[in-house]
């Protein structure tokens, strides 16, 4: 076994998540928290950033970096009620810096948090009867769940699962109520948590569940995908895939982003289990040594996946069904107006970058608080940065229109393809990890693909763009039939050759190159598409067929070293 | 500041009363003072040794046959002229003594012939810390009747204050309701102090001289206490150009009042300072409030203007010699005359003296001279206008560790934005302006009354918001620097946190090498409620009063008209609360605390 990381240390010393968070949040000298507590209090939902734009300038006044904290969320599925809307909003009002950021795990994050208003946010988050516990750290995540409930009760049933997992897999530490909650303070030592110990997980663990044809959660980017089966109307169980996972490091091949394998099939009654006994495993098996190594995805690379499988198996007591048929059509959002089986509707708002912001003619912060006012149905969040207004009576689709058009809110009826489905993690100048701007270039770059595409009549073409300031891959940025990764200001590298439905990681097609050689290896790549696509043939496919990107590299066939 | 006394290891050669009278002689002395004493005190004991007679002083005949100069200093203005007074009486023969107020025996009053006191006046009224003890005295029931004296009290002021000059007028009638004759009449110095106190000292030295009589050598000049301080090259008369090495803005982006540190250079200029003293800066005010003044008066700025035997275009004499920031009661009395309205009249007569205040306060000049329209002479408009006087700024920094040649400054710009345009400050903003290789007329003005303390393992508390934390980051650099076994507590305040923390990076290191103890803050825009030092200082009232208990030294500087008062009071219930006193044995526990110099402001 390889020593650990200064990290686990770190986890095994908090006293459940504890460290000293509670002293680092007193001092009043400092806007910061200590270091090693910055790491703990991702447990809680939080990271301490600052602003990278005004770092140099503050140095030389003599002043820290201004220091802040990213607060997320943890919305299981992404389900908003109209009332917890309207407290989001205040709270982005009345402590965040830039709005209501709608995130690629289908829940809010609130930016530029100053630290003596972080108890307060986040008392007033679990007061709205949601909570950030866990939103970060190396603890299952936010379990996301396909959100349009377009088969009613089948969707409803899915999403009840995936609640589910989220509130039982969820760390059960009491230091979260102790910090933020006012809740008794522990005296002693405490107990190891029942599934996390004292330790936690290595790393980061996703759970995503797909409905399909709809892949808008990416089932394949989580470390566990549920595939919903339904059979009759109503849902027959899961197929599992384990080990998708997004994240690499430049220069180190030994890291690389890795779609899910299709393992078996559960019941219902049986996913509970089977979804805790993968985490137990990689709690387990996973690298605690470093850090860049220890997602699900390169445990089963290292173990292989048919051990892995087996261990799970031996753990659980049965074997897993063979996985069922499935098939997904696409990975974005489906926007405007749906009818659900129900016979209720639901509107799909496209939120550039899943910025809620006002901005000039653009009053989406204010144009979703109207909407919270009025609308009694609810809210789901996106894993493609959207929003949809779920449940609406047949009735109340005039009055929802026009506080969406009276707002700006309207965007997806005009903008071009690209436009609609591009996704953005939020990068500079909060994001500690961002290498290059990924949010605030979004609309430029979009300006010049746009153009660029205009010129070949593809203006209309869905091209699924995404963009990332560093290849840690929040946007799901290997997932792009075009994607930028960030790897230094102003510098790119550009992959190509996803396909739309999340089944396909795209390839390094030009590394860290700026924008003029972007636009420049993208044109003639337009003009073949425009010139000799199939009917209905996206870019990615059409790229991959007519051999532009040379043969594909197998993954993992990169493997670890 | 400190009692000097003997060296600790000797066995006390002293008995008490000797000792603190020794302590209430060297209270306030300067360094080459002191030496002068010690070399006295020498030259003494060899006389002693050989027999020679003992010192003959009977207190009343010296008394009878010397003049007695007393002051009170805040800034140092009355403590210059007072040393000037007595230099110039030294010089002509008369036998003097020159006390500080603090350090004069109230008995003594009595038997006193020819008094002169020069007293400044702070804030709304105030005396200054030295002579707080002196004015109650005088001012009180104990005072004696005074039949015997002949004195004359030169006010300081500034008239931009409505309580001006307020002290001096209080001391001087009140002498004279004690009986005592006038040598002369009560000066009333604004802030171009010479016009009135040279008069003032030519007339008051010419009458003290004729009652006592043609000069012999003075009989003690033992009690001449004060020795002249030597002077160097440059000085407020002739200011260094000091070259700014850097000048750097020290509050974020955000914030509503911009701040600068600047980093000049004393090299070749022989100028030497200390911790607590401050940068005195000539400024050249800002061209814009000099056009400002030319438009509404309709004058031309190249017009050649001679005044006092000088001629200067009005434009440099407006920019550079004028003061055109501070209304003044006789500017305001000058511009009423000129513009013949009955409103500014009005306001000028002593029933409106709140309305007046008011005025003095939210205007400047150049707002008058646009609502009250009057026709001014440019001659006569210089002639009305009180020359421009230096502006001071604590020093931020210790030369032991910044070097002798390097000083540093905290200035905050003053700009706002009022009657629908923009007003300045005559100094700050021309500092806030001033690029890197520039260079500025500087000179020290010391301030003998806000020292670290002699003795190095005495804990001081330092009370500074915004810009008035300068002279503590001099004071925590120094103790770092000397290593001084002393605890530094610091009280900080400002509006924001994220804004407004001035040097906030250093108090972090410094926190962490232990060169600061501690640090407690105020952000008073930060929280719903507005929260000053004084509310840290009534949460910390415990341990503040057993840091003072324990011989600790107190420093406040900054605002005088508010976070001064409120400090003041804050330590009074602290007193009360932690030290078990009434509400009058507190004001003496603090009273005593100033007489000790353990309770020290610089406050504007």
């Amino acid at each position: 076994m390889p020593a650990l990381s200064e990290f686990e240390l770190v986890k095994e010393r908090s006293r459940q998540l504890r460290g000293s968070i509670a002293e680092g949040l007193a001092d009043p000298v400092t806007g910061a928290i200590g270091e090693a507590d910055t790491k703990l209090l991702k447990f809680h939902g939080s990271y301490q950033q600052d602003d990278r734009d005004l770092r140099e300038e503050r140095r030389k006044q003599k002043l820290e970096p201004l220091y802040s904290f990213m607060l997320r969320a943890r919305l299981p599925g992404g389900v908003v009620t109209p009332a917890q809307w309207l407290v989001f909003d205040r709270l982005a009002r009345d402590y965040a810096s830039s709005g209501l950021r709608i995130t690629t795990r289908q829940t809010f994050q609130w930016h530029g948090i100053l630290k003596n208003d972080l108890k307060p946010t986040i008392a007033a988050i679990n007061h709205a009867m949601a909570s950030t516990i866990a939103a970060c750290g190396d603890v299952l995540r936010n379990v996301v769940s396909t959100p349009l409930p377009m088969q009613s009760a089948a969707h409803a049933e899915a999403y009840a699962w995936a609640a589910k997992l989220s509130e039982e897999l969820a760390p059960r530490t009491t230091a979260y109520h102790e910090l933020w909650l006012d809740g008794e303070k522990l005296v002693g030592e405490p107990e190891p948590e029942p599934l996390y110990g004292r330790s936690y997980l290595p790393r980061k663990f996703k759970i995503g569940l797909a409905i399909p044809p709809l892949n808008d959660i990416d089932v394949f980017a989580q470390d566990l995908g549920l595939i919903a089966i339904a059979g009759d109307g109503r849902l027959a169980g899961f197929n599992l895939a384990i080990g998708g996972g997004m994240g690499a490091t430049h220069g180190d091949p030994t890291t690389y982003p890795r779609l899910a394998e299709v393992v078996g099939f559960v019941t219902p009654d049986r996913l509970r289990a089977a979804a805790e006994q993968i985490i137990a495993i990689q709690r387990d098996w996973g690298d605690r040594g470093e850090r860049r190594h220890a997602r699900l995805k390169y445990t089963l690379d290292r173990r292989g996946t048919d051990a892995f499988k087996a261990e799970l198996e031996r753990r659980l007591g049965f074997a897993l069904e063979p996985a069922r048929p499935y098939r997904f059509e696409h990975n974005g959002d489906r926007y405007g107006w749906l009818q659900g089986g129900d016979g209720r509707w639901h509107l799909t708002l496209h939120i550039e970058s899943g910025r809620l912001l006002d901005r000039g003619e653009r009053r989406l912060l204010s144009g979703m608080r109207e909407l919270a006012r009025v609308h009694t149905g609810d809210f789901r969040l996106t894993c493609n940065q959207n929003v949809i207004v779920a449940n609406v009576e047949a009735g109340d689709r005039a009055r929802i229109d026009a506080i969406v058009a009276g707002h700006g809110l309207d965007g997806y009826r005009r903008q071009s393809a690209i436009r609609r489905h591009a996704i953005a993690c939020v990068a500079l100048p909060t994001c500690g990890l961002a290498m290059a701007e990924s949010e605030r270039y979004l609309p430029t770059i979009l300006d010049r693909l746009e153009a660029q595409l205009a010129r070949h009549g593809l203006l209309e073409a869905p091209i699924l763009l995404r963009l990332s300031g560093c290849p840690n891959g929040c946007s799901r940025p290997y997932l792009g039939e075009i994607a930028l990764v960030g790897r230094a200001p102003g510098r790119y590298d550009l992959r190509l050759g996803a396909d739309f439905a999340g089944q396909r990681l795209n390839r390094p097609y030009r590394e860290n190159v700026d924008e003029p050689a972007i636009l420049d290896a993208l044109e003639p790549l337009f003009a073949r598409y425009a010139a000799e696509r199939s009917p209905g043939e996206g870019f990615g496919d059409f790229l991959v067929r007519s051999d532009v990107l040379g043969p594909a590299r197998q993954i993992p066939a990169e493997g670890i070293a | 500041m400190n009692a000097l006394v003997a060296p600790e290891p000797l066995p006390a050669t002293l008995d008490p009363e000797k000792t603190a009278l020794l302590a209430r002689l060297a209270d306030g002395l300067a360094p080459e003072q002191l030496y002068w004493v010690a070399a006295w005190s020498a030259a003494r004991a060899g006389q002693v040794q050989r027999g020679v007679a003992p010192l003959e002083s009977p207190a009343a005949d010296v008394a009878a046959a010397r003049l007695t100069i007393l002051y009170g200093s805040q800034t140092g203005n009355a403590k210059r002229l007072a040393e000037a007074l007595a230099g110039r009486s030294e010089s002509g023969g008369l036998p003097v003594r020159l006390v500080r107020a603090d350090a004069y025996s109230h008995r003594e009053l009595a038997r006193e012939t020819q008094l002169l006191i020069v007293i400044s006046t702070q804030g709304d009224g105030e005396p200054p810390d030295d002579a707080r003890g002196l004015v109650e005295f005088l001012l009180g029931k104990r005072a004696p009747r005074l039949p015997g004296l002949h004195y004359a009290v030169l006010g300081l002021g500034d008239s931009s204050y409505p309580q001006f000059c307020e002290v001096g007028r209080q001391l001087d009638a009140r002498l004279a309701a004690l009986g005592a004759t006038r040598l002369a009449p009560l000066g009333e110095a604004d802030v171009d102090i010479d016009q009135v106190a040279v008069p003032w000292a030519a007339r008051a030295l010419e009458q003290a001289r004729e009652r006592l009589g043609r000069a012999e050598p003075p009989v003690v000049r033992a009690a001449t206490v004060h020795a002249l301080p030597a002077r160097g090259a440059y000085s407020r008369e002739k200011p260094f150009a000091a070259t700014v090495l850097a000048n750097q803005r020290i509050v974020s982006r955000e914030s509503e009042r911009a701040v600068h540190h600047l980093e000049l250079s004393l090299e070749g200029s022989g100028l030497r300072y200390a911790p607590g003293d401050a940068v005195g800066i000539r400024p050249t005010q800002p061209p814009a409030l000099v056009e400002q003044w030319l438009q509404a008066l309709h004058l031309d700025g190249t017009q050649e203007v001679t005044h006092d035997g000088r001629t200067l275009p009005l434009a440099q004499w407006l920019g550079r010699e004028r003061e055109l920031t501070r209304l003044s009661r006789a500017f305001v009395a000058a511009h009423a005359a000129a513009s013949g309205d009955a409103d500014l009249m009005r306001v000028l007569r002593k029933e409106h003296a709140a309305s007046f205040a008011q005025l003095l306060a939210s205007h400047q000049p150049i707002d008058l001279l646009r609502r009250y329209r009057a026709a001014w002479p440019a001659e006569a408009l210089v002639a009305a206008l009180r020359p421009l006087t230096p502006r001071l700024y604590s020093i931020a920094s210790s030369p032991r560790a910044v070097g002798e040649d390097e000083v540093h400054l905290t200035v905050a710009r003053v700009a706002y934005e009022a009657f629908g345009m923009p007003h300045w400050g005559a100094a700050s903003a021309f500092l806030a302006a001033t690029g890197e290789d520039a260079s500025l007329p500087v000179f020290i003005e010391p301030n003998e009354r806000f020292r670290l303390p002699a003795e190095d393992r005495r804990d001081i508390i330092m009370i500074g918001p915004g810009t008035g934390v300068a002279p503590f980051r001099a004071f925590v650099q120094d103790r770092r620097e000397s290593g001084a076994r002393g605890r530094n507590w610091l009280f900080f305040g400002n509006r924001h946190f994220t804004r407004d923390f001035l040097y906030q990076v250093e108090w972090q290191e410094a926190l962490k090498s232990r060169a600061l103890h501690r640090l407690d803050l105020a952000f008073s825009r930060d929280g719903a409620h507005k929260t000053y030092v004084q509310h840290r200082l009534r949460e910390r009232g415990r341990e503040l009063y057993a840091w003072l208990e324990g011989g600790a030294h107190l420093y406040v500087c900054g605002d005088a008209s508010h976070m001064a008062k409120d400090v003041h009071a804050a330590l009074l219930d602290i007193a009360v609360a932690h030290g078990g006193h009434s509400a009058d044995t507190a004001r003496e526990w603090l009273a005593d605390l100033l007489t000790q110099g353990r309770y020290a402001h610089d406050v504007y």
